[in-house]
C-alpha cells in the first residue's frame, strides 16, 4: 500500500512549506507556502482515508473550503496593506512592534 | 451549683451597661450637639447615680445570701475556640461588691464635681463620654468572671486613661503624657497576657471559678510555673498600678483634667492591680517568691515615691507621687497576704485621695480663674504661686486638712485604720519571714515622709502669705457648691470610712474583714497573731511617726520664705535630686528610649527599611519587572519573520513532545 | 513494483521538486506557477490514493480558482518582478533549513506511529467516487457542510469590505 510513501511525501511537502515561510519575505509567496502546507495535510488525510474510511476525504473537502475562504480574505488584506504602504515586503510591515 | 438568684443579681449587667449607655449618648451628643451641656450633665451624672443604686441593690441582695462561692451570671458564649471556652460572664462576690461600690460611688461624686470643673470647656460632652466609658470598663474589670473579660476591662480603662490624659491634646505635652501612659502600660499588659496564657496552658481554663479551685492541684506550691505566673501578673500590676519600675507614667498623667486624676489616677483604675492580686490570691498564696516580690516592690515604691513627693512644687505631682506611694502600701498589704487590709486601704484611699485631688482641683480652678481674669501666664498648679489660700477657700482648706490627717494616719480617720492594718500585718509576717521586718520598716519610714510632704503641701498652699499676685488675689474665690458638695461628701466618708473595719483591738468588729472572708480565706497564708502588747506598740509607733512627720514639717518649713515660681532659684544638692525625681525618667530615657530610637533610626529605618525593604524588595521588584519587560519588548520586534521562526520553534517543541 | 507505485513515485518526485522550485524562485509569478504544478501533481497522487472526487476538486478549486486569485493579485499589485529583499540572507537560510529539517525528521518519525503501512486494504475503486463521498457529506456531515456556506459568505463579505477602496 501507499500509506507510508504518501505520508513521507506529505511530510516533505509540509517541511518545504515551512521552509518557504521561513525563507521568504514576500507576503504573497508566504501565503502560497501556507497553501502548500495545507495541501501536504490534505495528502495525509487522503492517504489515511484509503485505509480508515471516507471521512478523511470529507475532511479534505472542508479544508479546501476553509482554504478558499482564507485565500479570499488573506489576499484582500494584502491588497489593503499594499494600498497603505505600497509594499508587500514583511520587512517593512512591522507595525506590530510595541 | 446554680443558686436561686434574686432579681438584682440576675440584672447584674445593668451596672456596667448604664455607664456604657451614658457614654454612647454623650458621645452622640458630643458629635451632634456639643452645646447641650445640660443634657450631657444629666446623662453623665445620672447614669452613675443609677449605676450606684443598682450596685447597692445587688450588694444588698448579695449580703442576704452571703454565699461562700461567687455568684456567676453567664450572658453569652464569647470565645468558643477549641479547648478554650470563654463566656461573657460577670461575677459578684464580696470583693467585687466592694469594688463596684467604690467605683460607682466615688465615680458619681467625681462626675458631679466635673460638672463644675469642666463647665467652660468646649469638649464638655466628649469629656463625659470618656468618663462614662471609663466607668463601664472599670466595672467590667472588677465584675468579669474570667481573665479575658477582666482583660477587656483592663485594656479599656487603659484606653480611657490615654484618652483622658491627653484630653487637651492640642498641647503636645498632654498628648505625650497620654502616649507615655499608654506605652508604659503596654509593658504591663504584656505580663498580664503571658500570665494568662500560662494559666491556660496549665489549667486548661481561664474562668476564675475553674482556675482557682484547681490551682493548688495544678501547681506545686512554690513551683517555678506558679512563680512565673504570679510574677507576670505582678508585672501587669506594676504597669496599671504604677509600681516600680513602671510608675513613671502616673505623675505625667496629671496633665489630664483634675477630676480625671482623682477618678482614674487615684481612686479607681490604678487600684486595678491591687484588685488583681487580691483576686488571684489563691495563686499568690502558692508562690512565696511572688508574694514577697509584691510586698517588697510595694514597700520600696511606697518609700521611694514618698521621697520624690518631698520636693515637688506642682500640687498635683505631689499628690501623684503620694498615690504611687499609697499604692505601694496596698501592694505591701496584699503581698503580705492581708488582702482585707489591702482592699480596706484601697477603699479608704479612694475616699481621701479623691478628696485631695478634687480639693486640688478646686484650688487649681480658683487659681486658673484668677490668672485668667488678669491674663497672667503663671503656673496655676505651682505651690510657690499659692499660699494663704485658706482665707479665700475655707471649705476646700478644711476638707483637705481632713484628708491630709487621714492619709498621714492620724486616728480616728480612715487612713489610720487601713494603714495600721497593713503595717501590723507586715510586722506579724516578719515573725515567719524576717524580710518582712524590713518591709515594715520601709512602710513606717514612708508613713513619716507621707505625713511630712502632705503637711508641706497644706502649709505652702493654704497658709503663710499669699504669693499669687496683688491683682490676682482679688479674683480668688471658693468653688461653687456643685464642686464643694462632692468634697463634703468625700470628707464625711474620709472621717467615717475607718468604721468599715475597726479591728478588734479597738473594740471593733473588723466588718470588712469578715465580709471579705469568703474571698480571702482561700488565699490567706496564716500569719501569727501579734500579742496585744505588740499590737498596741505598733499602733503607737505608727501614730508617733505620723505626728513626728507633721510636727517636723511645721517646724522645718517656712512658707513665709517662699518666693513665686518665676523668681525661685533652682534647687541644689539632694533637693535637686528629689526634685528631678531621682533622674529615673532620664535613666529610662538613656537605657531604653534612646537605644530603641537609635535602633529604629539607624538600623531599622536606614538599613532594614530603606535598604532592605525599599531598596531590595520594593525597588528590586520594580527593577526586575522592568528588566523582564525590557527582555519581552526585545522579543516583540514587530518583524513577522521573527514571529514565524519562534512559532515554528514552538511547533517543533509540541511535535517533539508527541514524538519523543 | 507495480505501475501504481511507479506512477506514485514519479508524481511524488514531481510534487516535491516543483514545491522546492516554488519556494526558491524570486519571481512571485514563477513561484505561483510552480505551486500550480505541485497542486497538479498532488491531484494525480490523490487519484492514485483512490480519491478521484478530491482530485477533481483539487484541480478545479485549488489550481483553477485559488491560484488564479493569487495570480490576479500579483498582477494587480504589479509584483511581477523579483523583489530585491524577498529571499532572506545566509543566516535566515541557515535557520530556516535547520528548523524545517528538524520538522521533517519529526514528521517522518511521527509517521511510524500511524497505522502500520500495508495494513488491510479496505479500498475499492468505488471509494473515491462522488456518491461515496457525497452520501455522508449530506447525511452525517450535513450541518458542518451547511455551516461552510456561512464561512464562505463571511469570507466574501470580508474580502469585499477589505479590498474595496470606498464603501
Amino acid at each position: 500500500m501507499l500509506l507510508g510513501p504518501a505520508l513521507a511525501v506529505s511530510a516533505a511537502l509540509f517541511a518545504l512549506g515551512v521552509l518557504g515561510v521561513l525563507l521568504r519575505r514576500n507576503a504573497i509567496v508566504i501565503f502560497m507556502c501556507v497553501e502548500l502546507m495545507l495541501n501536504a495535510a490534505n495528502l495525509a488525510f487522503v492517504a489515511f482515508a484509503q485505509q480508515l474510511g471516507v471521512a478523511g476525504q470529507i475532511f479534505v473537502f472542508f479544508v479546501m473550503a476553509v482554504a478558499a475562504a482564507e485565500a479570499a480574505v488573506g489576499l484582500a488584506i494584502i491588497l489593503a496593506v499594499y494600498r497603505h504602504r505600497h509594499t508587500v515586503d514583511l520587512q517593512h510591515i512591522n507595525l506590530l512592534k510595541g | 451549683m446554680p443558686l436561686p438568684l434574686l432579681p438584682p443579681l440576675t440584672l447584674l449587667w445593668v451596672v456596667p451597661a448604664l455607664p456604657l449607655a451614658g457614654s454612647v449618648v454623650n458621645g452622640a451628643l458630643a458629635l451632634a450637639a456639643p452645646r447641650a451641656k445640660r443634657a450631657v450633665s444629666l446623662v453623665g451624672v445620672g447614669v452613675l447615680v443609677l449605676a450606684f443604686a443598682a450596685a447597692a441593690l445587688a450588694v444588698v441582695a448579695l449580703a442576704q445570701l452571703h454565699p461562700s462561692a461567687p455568684l456567676v451570671v453567664r450572658y453569652w458564649e464569647w470565645l468558643p475556640v477549641g479547648d478554650l471556652q470563654v463566656a461573657f460572664a460577670l461575677q459578684l462576690d464580696q470583693l467585687s461588691a466592694v469594688m463596684i461600690l467604690v467605683v460607682t460611688g466615688v465615680g458619681a461624686l467625681i462626675h458631679v464635681f466635673s460638672v463644675g470643673y469642666m463647665r467652660g470647656d468646649p469638649g464638655y460632652a466628649r469629656y463625659f463620654a470618656y468618663l462614662n466609658l471609663f466607668v463601664f470598663f472599670m466595672l467590667t474589670l472588677v465584675l468579669g468572671a474570667s481573665f479575658p473579660v477582666m482583660f477587656v476591662g483592663w485594656e479599656g480603662v487603659g484606653l480611657c486613661s490615654y484618652l483622658l490624659i491627653g484630653f487637651w491634646f492640642t498641647e503636645k505635652i498632654n498628648a505625650d503624657a497620654g502616649k507615655k501612659a499608654f506605652v508604659v502600660n503596654r509593658i504591663g499588659d504584656f505580663g498580664f497576657l503571658v500570665a494568662m496564657l500560662l494559666i491556660f496552658r496549665h489549667t486548661g481554663s481561664l474562668d476564675f471559678g475553674a482556675v482557682f479551685p484547681k490551682a493548688s492541684a495544678a501547681f506545686p506550691a512554690g513551683g517555678p510555673v506558679v512563680t512565673a505566673i504570679t510574677l507576670f501578673l505582678f508585672l501587669g500590676c506594676t504597669g496599671k498600678s504604677a509600681q516600680i519600675p513602671l510608675y513613671t507614667w502616673l505623675p505625667d498623667a496629671m496633665q489630664g483634667p483634675t477630676p480625671v486624676s482623682a477618678l482614674i489616677h487615684a481612686a479607681t483604675m490604678v487600684t486595678a492591680g491591687v484588685y488583681l492580686v487580691a483576686r488571684c490570691g489563691p495563686l499568690f498564696a502558692l508562690s512565696p517568691v511572688g508574694s514577697a516580690t509584691v510586698a517588697g516592690v510595694g514597700a520600696l515604691t511606697a518609700l521611694f515615691a514618698a521621697t520624690i513627693a518631698l520636693k515637688q512644687w506642682d500640687i498635683k505631682r505631689v499628690l501623684a507621687y503620694s498615690t504611687v506611694s499609697q499604692l505601694g502600701y496596698m501592694f505591701l498589704g496584699v503581698g503580705t497576704g492581708a488582702y482585707a487590709a489591702g482592699i480596706f486601704h484601697l477603699t479608704t484611699h479612694a475616699f481621701f485621695k479623691a478628696l485631695l485631688f478634687l480639693g486640688s482641683g478646686s484650688v487649681i480652678h480658683a487659681m486658673h480663674r484668677a490668672y485668667h481674669a488678669t491674663h497672667a501666664h503663671e503656673d496655676a498648679q505651682d505651690m510657690r504661686n499659692m499660699g494663704g489660700l485658706a482665707r479665700y477657700m475655707p471649705w476646700t482648706a478644711a476638707l483637705m486638712w481632713i484628708a491630709t490627717l487621714a492619709i498621714a494616719g492620724i486616728p480616728p480617720l480612715a487612713g489610720f485604720f487601713s494603714k495600721d492594718e497593713i503595717l501590723g500585718a507586715a510586722f506579724a509576717r516578719g515573725a515567719v519571714r524576717p524580710a518582712w521586718y524590713v518591709f515594715w520598716g520601709m512602710g513606717l519610714a514612708a508613713a513619716l515622709l507621707t505625713a511630712f510632704y502632705m503637711t508641706r503641701l497644706m502649709l505652702y498652699t493654704f497658709h503663710g502669705p499669699n504669693r499669687t499676685g496683688d491683682r490676682e488675689r482679688e479674683q480668688l474665690h471658693e468653688a461653687p457648691p456643685v464642686m464643694t458638695g462632692p468634697l463634703v461628701a468625700l470628707g464625711v466618708l474620709t472621717v467615717l470610712g475607718g468604721a468599715l473595719n475597726i479591728p478588734p483591738l479597738f473594740g471593733g468588729g473588723a466588718r470588712l474583714e469578715h465580709w471579705l472572708a469568703p474571698v480571702t480565706d482561700v488565699a490567706l497564708t496564716p500569719a501569727p497573731d501579734a500579742s496585744p502588747a505588740t499590737a498596741w506598740a505598733l499602733v503607737a509607733s505608727a501614730v508617733l511617726v505620723a505626728a513626728l512627720g507633721m510636727v517636723g514639717a511645721f517646724q522645718l518649713l517656712r512658707p513665709e520664705a517662699l518666693v513665686p515660681a518665676r523668681l525661685a532659684p533652682p534647687a541644689r544638692g539632694l533637693g535637686r535630686l528629689l526634685w528631678k525625681k531621682w533622674y529615673v525618667d532620664e535613666l529610662y530615657d538613656a537605657i531604653v528610649v534612646r537605644p530603641v530610637l537609635w535602633l529604629s533610626r539607624e538600623v531599622l529605618w536606614k538599613i532594614v527599611d530603606k535598604r532592605l525593604v525599599d531598596g531590595l524588595l520594593v525597588n528590586g521588584t520594580a527593577a526586575a519587572s522592568r528588566a523582564l519587560g525590557w527582555v519581552g519588548s526585545r522579543l516583540q520586534t514587530g518583524e513577522v519573520g521573527v514571529y514565524v521562526v519562534l512559532f515554528v520553534v514552538g511547533v517543533l517543541a509540541v511535535v517533539g513532545a508527541v514524538v519523543r | 513494483m507495480d505501475g501504481t507505485r511507479i506512477l506514485f513515485g514519479g508524481f511524488a518526485v514531481l510534487a516535491i521538486a516543483s514545491a522546492g522550485l516554488c519556494i526558491t524562485r524570486r519571481n512571485p509569478v514563477a513561484s505561483a506557477l510552480w505551486l500550480v504544478a505541485t497542486l497538479f501533481s498532488l491531484a494525480a497522487l490523490f487519484v492514485l490514493l483512490d480519491a478521484q472526487f478530491i482530485a477533481v476538486l483539487q484541480v478545479l478549486v485549488y489550481a483553477g480558482a485559488i491560484m488564479v486569485l493569487f495570480l490576479f493579485v500579483i498582477m494587480l499589485l504589479n509584483l511581477g518582478r523579483a523583489g530585491p529583499t524577498d529571499l532572506k540572507g545566509p543566516l535566515g537560510l541557515g535557520v530556516g533549513v535547520l528548523l524545517a529539517g528538524l520538522l521533517l525528521v519529526q514528521l517522518l518519525v511521527l509517521r511510524q506511529a500511524g497505522p502500520a503501512a500495508g495494513g488491510p486494504a479496505r479500498a475499492t475503486t468505488e471509494q473515491g467516487m462522488i456518491p461515496t463521498v457525497a452520501r455522508p457529506l449530506f447525511t452525517a456531515y450535513l450541518v458542518p457542510f451547511e455551516i461552510t456556506s456561512l464561512l464562505l459568505l463571511a469570507a466574501i463579505v470580508g474580502a469585499v469590505v477589505l479590498a474595496k477602496r470606498k464603501l
